[in-house]
């Protein structure tokens, strides 16, 4: 590069004769009292705790409706032809309609129950997160609560690699394998290598991890969750 | 001291003192979520966001912020202002607050705002102060899009989110990859080394004649 030597305001501002030094090396020549220093910072800082304060009022109430619009929409995505759902919650072991008294609701693993337009329960949605490449992958998938048949699956949550790792979501034709899939577990095995064993699910071509994550998500999700539910679903309150 | 028009401390920022290509400040943001263009604008603008508040507000309170504590205060008021605008792009743009994920809190750690804070808006009157966070937010704006759009036509083959090419492109991927970040910051400052050059060169040869 070219020498420039006005360019660097830094350099220039330095030797600004109406500011004193700010360095170690020269005594100030008057201290400021440690009291002043610390109340100018404490005041500061009140300041802007209570500004985050306020626009944190403001903000939460669209993120959280946001948060939960997009949890709907998954649930509708991976349990295809659901007119309504139900969120159950796992307490204790066990499947309840709502949480112990005094007890918040998101410490809870929960468990969306979908239902038809008649009324008949069709899957059961639960979302799982697990390391991928980069990060926790998180996923929601749909399945029938009595065979485990996989109906759909949706990732919620992944920080996988751009262009590779993100085609678990970003790539139709591997999300597509996901849905209705009437035998579990699944296998994830190389693009074009399968001998039409059902559970094959084709990984993509150089995001092996990122494939496996999910595949591994949805056995393991399956694995857990089909003992609790065979203790039964509660009845709706009416 | 160099007195400065300005318009002087608008312009440099954008050109002459550009943060990225030329200062070689706040490349963090610059190389890890400029691979679309869509990002970059996302993460250009909460970093303007943040740079124009803090100015206004250090060079307003300039000479009741004791010096012993300023780079403190500087930072605290940063992360004030980068904690707004994180809340805010959940709030109002969660699509892309999602894709920037840790980098929008990293903006606090930004040495380009920093540097602002302590080279200009603490020693300079309120509006010449936002004139250069101005001036400095678009220049790195610039340079953040125009990596943006490098890296996402060549590693995806869109603009935008627009497809460019037939649908046989085959995208280079590593464009998209913290890899092409490297390599397009290297290539747009040598192109800008080479441009510095040729103009020197050919004022050298003017002079001479």
């Amino acid at each position: 590069m070219n020498e420039r030597p006005d360019r660097d305001p830094i350099e220039v501002q330095v030797v600004d004769p109406s500011r004193p030094n700010s360095g170690d090396d020269a005594p100030a020549e008057k201290q400021v009292s440690t009291l002043r220093l610390v109340a100018t910072l404490a005041v500061a800082g009140a300041l802007a705790g209570l500004l985050i304060v306020l626009v944190n009022l403001h903000t939460k109430p669209i993120i959280d409706e946001y948060k939960a619009e997009q949890l709907k929409l998954a649930i509708y995505e991976v349990l295809p032809g659901v007119s309504r759902y139900r969120t159950l919650y796992l307490v204790d072991g066990s499947l309840s309609g709502e949480v112990p008294s005094g007890a918040k609701a998101t410490d809870f693993r929960q468990a969306y129950v979908g239902y038809d337009e008649a009324g008949q329960m069709k899957g059961v949605a639960v979302s799982r997160g697990e390391s991928g490449f980069q990060d926790v992958v998180q996923v929601i998938f749909g399945f029938e609560a009595e065979t485990g048949i996989l109906l759909g699956m949706k990732v919620l949550e992944s920080k996988e690699t751009p262009g590779l790792g993100d085609k678990i979501f970003k790539d139709q034709n591997f999300v597509d394998q996901f849905f209705a899939r009437p035998q579990t577990p699944l296998a994830a095995i190389k693009a074009g290598s399968g001998k039409g064993a059902p559970g094959e699910i084709d990984a993509i071509t150089g995001a092996t991890i990122s494939s496996k994550v999910v595949v591994s998500i949805i056995n393991n999700g399956i694995a857990e969750w089909l003992p609790v539910l065979e203790q039964g679903i509660p009845e709706e309150a009416p | 001291m160099r007195t400065t028009t300005p318009s002087q401390d608008f312009i440099r920022g954008i050109w002459q003192e550009n943060p990225v290509l030329i200062q070689m400040l706040g490349l963090c943001p610059a190389l890890a979520v400029t691979n679309t263009v869509k990002n970059a604008l996302a993460m250009s603008a909460a970093t303007f966001f943040v740079l124009c508040c803090s100015s206004v507000l250090i060079s307003t309170f300039k000479s009741i912020i004791p010096k012993e504590v300023r780079i403190s205060s500087y930072i605290l008021v940063i992360a004030t202002f980068v904690t707004l605008a994180d809340m805010m792009l959940q709030a109002y743009a969660p699509v892309q607050h999602k894709e920037l994920g840790a980098f929008i809190a990293l903006i606090v750690v930004n040495c380009m705002i920093l540097g602002r804070q302590e080279a200009f808006a603490s020693r300079n009157k309120v509006y010449r102060s936002l004139l250069d966070a101005v001036g400095t937010g678009i220049g790195f704006t610039i340079a953040l899009v125009m990596m943006g759009g490098f890296r996402e036509i060549l590693g995806i083959g869109t603009f935008f989110d627009i497809p460019l090419f037939g649908p046989n492109f085959e995208p280079w991927v590593v464009m998209v990859l913290p890899a092409g970040g490297f390599l397009t910051l290297g290539f747009i400052i040598l192109g800008m080394g080479v441009y510095e050059q040729r103009k020197q060169a050919r004022q050298a040869h003017g002079e001479a004649a």
